[in-house]
């Protein structure tokens, strides 16, 4: 834990209007959290806790929260879990130079940490600038995620702003000789581990994160991205596998002219995961993908995995991508919200999403729901959707070389997320992330 | 090597009969071409033999060297010695031609008790033979036929044979599709893996293939059933006539 969050509690005003249950709800889940002493984000946060008020927790019946239950991530308290210290690197980033940065339970652990000197890179982390005052991430903190809630309510990114007591804000100024790692552990059984990164890529730098690991028994990370001119941004995201916790995760991006975010996460099992994302193009010739491959086993876990992304282009030329990619067996439940919106007068805009489920057997569901929204005339967008069984002319095909019947499978699918993997752009990384897949796939899953 | 008697065979689906008693033996080093009308059987017999999905045998039976090739599953006939070559072989994107085949290669040694190939020899050997049949190295890098035009898709069958030396290699239209110096390529590739303890059941619709591949034995099939077995001189028959006058010989 960070020394230099003081804590207080949260100071709850009951809310008068509305629904009496879920204001009742809301307060009790507030009234749960260890409120941060903030500095420099104090306006922030408490912008972000009217609004939260306002939204009021989410519930079934709300339009973006049909395929997914709220309650796990409603509930006052996190219900604990059986503690494994065992916070090991995910083994796609070993052998790797990096910057790595530990947070435990959400809270930065700098005796953990390399040190925080890269060239081209200022990081330091959001407790140590609350106390310190004024800071250059003043006007982004909550202020992305703020622009996220139009047009879809999202009431755990603005609580995130509210509550959480660190992170890492990140200025790029250059070009980093090597990416930065941020790995999370578990500290505590039962840990409802809240933390928010601002990252800010000035004109033309560039800057490759990595993020891996576990955290929590509950969790609500935020990934606030602000891409200037020309800058770059590729981010991958590994979940460790099998990760009983139940967490939220969320990327609130702004892209700027010429400026290319790519975005992409890898889990396989666990249990109930949501991964919300709003992109807003704000300037010309912008490019964002945002990716997901994704593997489920019902009988590892009860796994519910939800990516809920909305691309918003608001200038012109831009290009988006969303590849999400689910194998899904034993029960296991896939969920993609995806919509493109492209604003009047974002013209030629080129627009593309693709969801996809892999069912290995009859147990298990893909729920979609692509949505294309536009009001400029001069445009090229597409989506699909599909959800489908293993091909049986390609698993013949591999079965009459000689190849087994499992490791056929294997193959197939590899080969079905071939696409949502080609996304990742390092070519090194692509194929470690590809041997991992195939190690997890092999043999039951370590981590 | 390969022996089917009165094999009959109907689509798992629905109530049709495909093959209506077949009977044919292929004995060891010998290559026999299967001829015959659209819709007489032909594909049917090679998926048959290969164990794909969907047929059901209702009689009959086919040994490889005397073992029951029905009742094992596609990969277990594959390690016995059977390779079928695709008249479409199929793209699988996002797998690589070369650890595909590798892995193809070591599961059918494995199951056969044989030490696996490591990818030093393998490479060796996969260099050498692609090589013959004019397969770039940038061919064997990408995913398994994909963006392979149709010759390279069927040159790439043809490595996958001579990387896995089957016994009994049936070749289901080969050469459709392909242009002629394609199928010089392809021919050659068949040719050289002919030898005394392996067999070959060709199938096509053009004699032409047989002036590249010479068979020993030339098999008109029509109907579910071979009507008409004799030398290469058959096919030559068929190309200059057409299946009518042996098609109302056999009524």
């Amino acid at each position: 834990m960070s020394d230099i969050a003081v804590k207080s509690k949260a100071e709850v005003t009951p809310q008068v209007s509305g629904n009496p249950k879920a204001a009742a709800a809301l307060d009790d889940r507030l009234a749960a959290i260890t409120m941060p002493d903030a500095g420099f984000s104090a306006d922030a946060r408490a912008d972000a806790m009217v609004r939260l008020r306002a939204m009021g927790l989410p519930a079934p019946r709300d339009e973006y929260w049909r395929y997914t239950n709220p309650s796990a991530f409603n509930a006052a308290t996190a219900t604990a879990l059986p503690f494994d210290a065992d916070g090991a690197e995910s083994p796609l980033f070993t052998g790797r130079d990096k910057l790595t940065l530990v947070f435990v339970d959400g809270a930065f652990d700098a005796a953990a940490s390399d040190d925080l000197s890269l060239e081209g890179v200022e990081i330091t982390t959001l407790a140590k600038a609350d106390a310190a005052g004024d800071h250059w991430a003043a006007g982004l903190y909550g202020q992305l995620e703020l622009a996220g809630q139009t047009p879809v309510k999202r009431p755990f990114a603005a609580l995130n702003t509210a509550v959480a007591h660190d992170g890492l804000l990140i200025r790029v100024t250059g070009k980093p000789s090597k990416p930065v790692h941020v790995l999370y552990r578990r500290g505590t059984a039962d840990a409802d581990a809240v933390w928010h990164h601002v990252i800010r890529v000035e004109d033309g730098a560039e800057l490759t994160l990595l993020e891996s690991g576990m955290v929590g028994a509950r969790s609500n990370g935020m990934l606030e991205v602000d891409l200037a001119k020309g800058a770059k941004l590729h981010h991958i995201a590994a979940k460790r596998a099998n990760d009983p916790k139940v967490g939220l995760s969320h990327i609130f991006a702004r892209v700027g002219a010429e400026a290319q975010l790519k975005s992409f996460t890898l889990a396989v099992n666990g249990t109930l995961m949501r991964h919300e994302g709003a992109i807003d193009i704000v300037g010309d010739d912008a490019v964002a993908h945002i990716a997901a491959a994704v593997l489920g086993d019902g009988n590892v876990g009860p796994f519910h995995h939800d990516d809920t992304v909305f691309i918003t282009h608001g200038a012109e030329r831009g290009e988006s991508r969303q590849v999400f990619k689910k194998v899904l067996k034993n029960g296991a439940t896939g969920v993609f919200q995806g919509k493109i919106l492209v604003k009047q007068g974002a013209q030629k805009t080129d627009g593309y999403q693709i969801s996809q489920a892999l069912l290995l057997d009859d147990n298990s569901q893909f729920l979609a729901k692509p949505e294309l929204e536009i009001y400029a005339d001069d445009v090229k967008c597409s989506h699909g959707s599909t959800t489908g069984a293993i091909d049986e002319e390609a698993l013949f095909y591999l079965r009459s070389r000689g190849v087994p019947y499992d490791r056929a499978i294997v193959f197939l699918v590899l080969s079905f997320l071939a696409d949502a993997l080609s996304e990742v752009e390092d070519d090194d990384l692509r194929d470690d992330i590809n041997d991992r897949l195939e190690a997890w796939l092999t043999t039951p899953p370590q981590n | 090597m390969l022996k089917i008697n009165n094999l009959h065979v109907k689509l798992e689906e629905e109530d049709k009969q495909i093959l209506k008693g077949l009977t044919l033996e292929v004995p060891a080093g010998e290559v026999h071409a299967i001829m015959g009308p659209n819709g007489s059987g032909k594909s049917t017999l090679s998926y048959v033999l290969s164990g794909r999905d969907g047929y059901e045998v209702t009689d009959g039976e086919a040994e490889l060297d005397g073992e029951d090739l029905l009742d094992m599953d596609p990969e277990v006939r594959a390690a016995a010695g059977l390779f079928l070559a695709f008249q479409y072989p199929v793209e699988i994107p996002g797998v690589g031609n070369m650890t595909f085949l590798r892995t193809a290669v070591n599961a059918q040694r494995k199951a056969r008790g044989e030490a696996e190939l490591t990818a030093g020899e393998f490479l060796k050997e996969v260099r050498v033979k692609a090589a013959e049949l004019q397969i770039s190295p940038d061919m064997l890098k990408r995913p398994v036929n994909v963006g392979f035009s149709g010759g390279e898709k069927k040159r790439n069958e043809i490595l996958q044979m001579a990387m896995l030396s089957p016994r009994m290699c049936i070749m289901d239209e080969t050469d459709s599709g392909l242009d002629v110096d394609a199928m010089r390529l392809v021919s050659e590739g068949v040719n050289a893996l002919r030898s005394p303890d392996r067999s070959f059941l060709v199938i096509t619709h053009y004699q032409r293939l047989l002036d590249h591949i010479k068979p020993d034995v030339v098999h008109i099939m029509s109907n579910g059933r071979i009507i008409k077995s004799g030398g290469p001189e058959l096919a030559l028959e068929v190309e200059q006539n057409g299946y009518a006058d042996l098609l109302a010989e056999a009524d």
